[in-house]
């Protein structure tokens, strides 16, 4: 186990010191700085500002400087705002986060209970109905879903505030609208695991030692039917952060993939660059994380590879 | 190609005789594969129906501006008086187009990347393959949007390729898989023994044996890039005006779902139903030519 998680954590630190390059070399190949203007800078302006952000460093000086930086935790300042990108994580992050998190616990409750209970009633109306439900959430897409949810709760109900975060009740539309993605594929491969699972010899042991069909399913049969489940929430969180971007837009929320996107339009360097790099090094923690917890659900996978 | 029995008299079943007879017992599949085929012929031939009665996407009527559905107009016009119907017909053409060459794209590398590591295996399949799992856990439209946006690629051309570069993974693990299990049968010991080279026993005897596969998963990742041309749209990166996708047509609708709903519901009623189509087939499709996957 301990084994297991030092080699991914290894591995995970490759992975990110290549994103890191990557970013690094993709800012400084692209077109177009942030200080182009409509009308041409004095020239001793430009160097004024060039030396300001050390944008007349030779190149492996500014990478060196700037590796050395994300080591420290340092991921530079923001070009368009009075901010670091330190603090743009910070002070936003958290507003994903928060949205995020609700949103897998919404498409992991209800999609793994939508899946077990069309496994356990296999091939009748129940499994048929939540099998095409699942479909359904999976095809219709978010820029789709959104728009009509706010109008029904929002300006038809009055239940919810259509956009903006005032309060508890503003997380309740985006979290749903994200979660929602994902809640038809969870259940699919929920459904799909608990169909093998329950064909299996420990689940015909625990039915013939007489225990009730309520304790076998949801007590032997799930916690081996789950397995799948969990391996896709690594895949999983990364969509979610694409997906983030649109939902953060479509309600107006203060989150981090908002920031993200405004940076792309203006060109901040090194808020894209930094965002990036921290999305990436979440995610390689979170996936560390889902593997760890993989072998506490299955014990064949524990002793490593 | 494979089919376990080789004498094909009437009484015997093909594999594909098969597979077609179980796909026209799914009649739901069957249903979705004719509302996906229709979606296709009305998004290809519509269009130039409508310019028979005068009717085209960019014609604009100002005087007639925004109106709900009627029987002129059976999905409403827009802010410009344009006709819904027809330019949601014109959009499919763009996002059906964006979804059947990325999907190409992505069957090329996919297809390739997977044989290539099985066959060769070892090493090369080891790191070829971890490559495919560090990229799942990666937010790879994140890199779309900051390649599109960085280098301000406003081309349609530069939207297929970059979406075709992220969605081949799974295909290139599951044609993996199955070249493991065809590597080591007669038929390729065969043309080993009559001396072909890798690369043609590679691409000419065994990945044809992999496309019942192959077409399965391509019918079922069209939708998906669908999706991901309508994500990239909304954002701004996607399809540029003047060009109009169902994408950028439902991010227009989205901001007017109050006093215009029609501009939302035409192009997202149009775009959720070829997808549902699309996916329901495709499941239908894998169901029917390996019944083993359902495990029922």
């Amino acid at each position: 186990m301990l084994r297991l998680i030092l080699s991914r954590l290894v591995g995970g630190v490759g992975v990110i010191i290549a994103v890191a390059t990557f970013s690094f070399l993709l800012l400084h190949a692209a077109p177009g700085g942030p200080f182009d203007a409509e009308r041409a800078l004095a020239p001793q302006v430009q160097r004024n500002i060039e030396a300001r952000y050390h944008l007349d460093d030779s190149l492996v000086t500014q990478y060196a400087d700037y590796m050395g930086g994300l080591a420290h935790g340092d991921f530079g300042y923001s070009l368009k705002r009075p901010m670091s990108v330190g603090e743009i994580i910070t002070t936003h992050f958290p507003y994903s986060l928060t949205i995020g998190l609700m949103a897998l616990l919404v498409a992991v409750g209800l999609g793994v209970g939508m899946g077990v209970i069309a496994a356990w009633r296999r091939n009748t109306g129940v499994d048929y109905a939540l099998m095409s439900m699942a479909l359904l959430g999976i095809s219709i897409p978010s820029i789709v879903l959104g728009p009509i949810l706010v109008g029904i709760f929002a300006f038809g109900l009055g239940w919810l505030p259509p956009a903006r975060i005032e309060g508890p009740a503003s997380y309740v539309l985006p979290a749903m609208c994200l979660g929602l993605i994902y809640l038809g594929t969870i259940a699919r491969l929920a459904r799909g695991s608990m169909l093998e699972v329950l064909g299996q010899d420990f689940v015909r042991t625990a039915r013939a030692k007489g225990l009730t069909e309520r304790a076998v399913v949801w007590k032997h049969a799930l916690r081996l039917g789950v397995v799948p489940v969990v391996t896709y929430l690594g895949p999983a969180t990364a969509t979610l952060i694409s997906g983030s971007f649109v939902i953060e837009k479509l309600f107006g929320v203060p989150g981090l993939g908002g920031f993200f996107v405004e940076a792309i339009v203006n060109r901040d360097y090194p808020v894209l660059s930094g965002v990036l790099v921290f999305y990436v090094a979440f995610l390689v923690m979170l996936n560390i994380v889902v593997d760890v917890v993989h072998g506490l659900l299955d014990p064949r996978i524990r002793s490593g590879r | 190609m494979s089919a376990p029995t080789a004498t094909a008299t009437a009484a015997s079943r093909s594999l594909a005789g098969d597979a077609w007879r179980r796909l026209r017992k799914n009649r739901m599949a069957v249903i979705c594969g004719g509302v996906s085929v229709f979606v296709i012929l009305a998004c290809m031939f519509g269009p130039m129906i409508a310019g028979w009665f005068g009717v085209d996407a960019t014609s604009i009527d100002p005087e007639l501006g925004v109106t709900p559905p009627s029987a002129a107009h059976w999905l409403g016009t827009d802010t410009l008086g344009r006709d819904m119907l027809v330019r949601i017909l014109v959009g499919g053409r763009i996002a059906l187009g964006v979804a059947a060459t990325a999907t190409a794209i992505a069957l090329v590398i996919g297809v390739s990347w997977g044989a290539i590591a099985a066959y060769v295996g070892g090493r090369v399949d080891y790191v070829m393959m971890r490559i495919v799992d560090v990229l799942y856990g990666f937010p790879t439209l994140v890199f779309v949007i900051v390649v599109m946006s960085v280098f301000a690629l406003k081309s349609i051309f530069w939207l297929f390729a970059l979406i075709g570069s992220i969605s081949w993974l799974t295909m290139a693990r599951l044609v993996r898989g199955q070249v493991m299990s065809l590597r080591h049968r007669e038929f390729v010991e065969a043309a080993r023994a009559l001396g072909a080279k890798p690369s043609r026993i590679l691409f000419r005897h065994i990945v044809p044996n992999t496309l019942g596969v192959v077409v399965v998963y391509a019918t079922l990742s069209l939708p998906s890039v669908m999706l991901y041309e309508a994500v990239l749209s909304y954002l701004g990166v996607g399809v540029q005006a003047p060009l109009a996708s169902w994408g950028t047509l439902v991010t227009e609708g989205s901001s007017q779902i109050i006093a215009y709903p029609w501009l939302l519901y035409g192009p997202g009623v149009a775009m959720g139903l070829t997808i549902f189509a699309l996916n329901f087939f495709g499941d239908g499709l894998r169901d029917a030519l390996d019944p083993q996957t359902r495990k029922d």
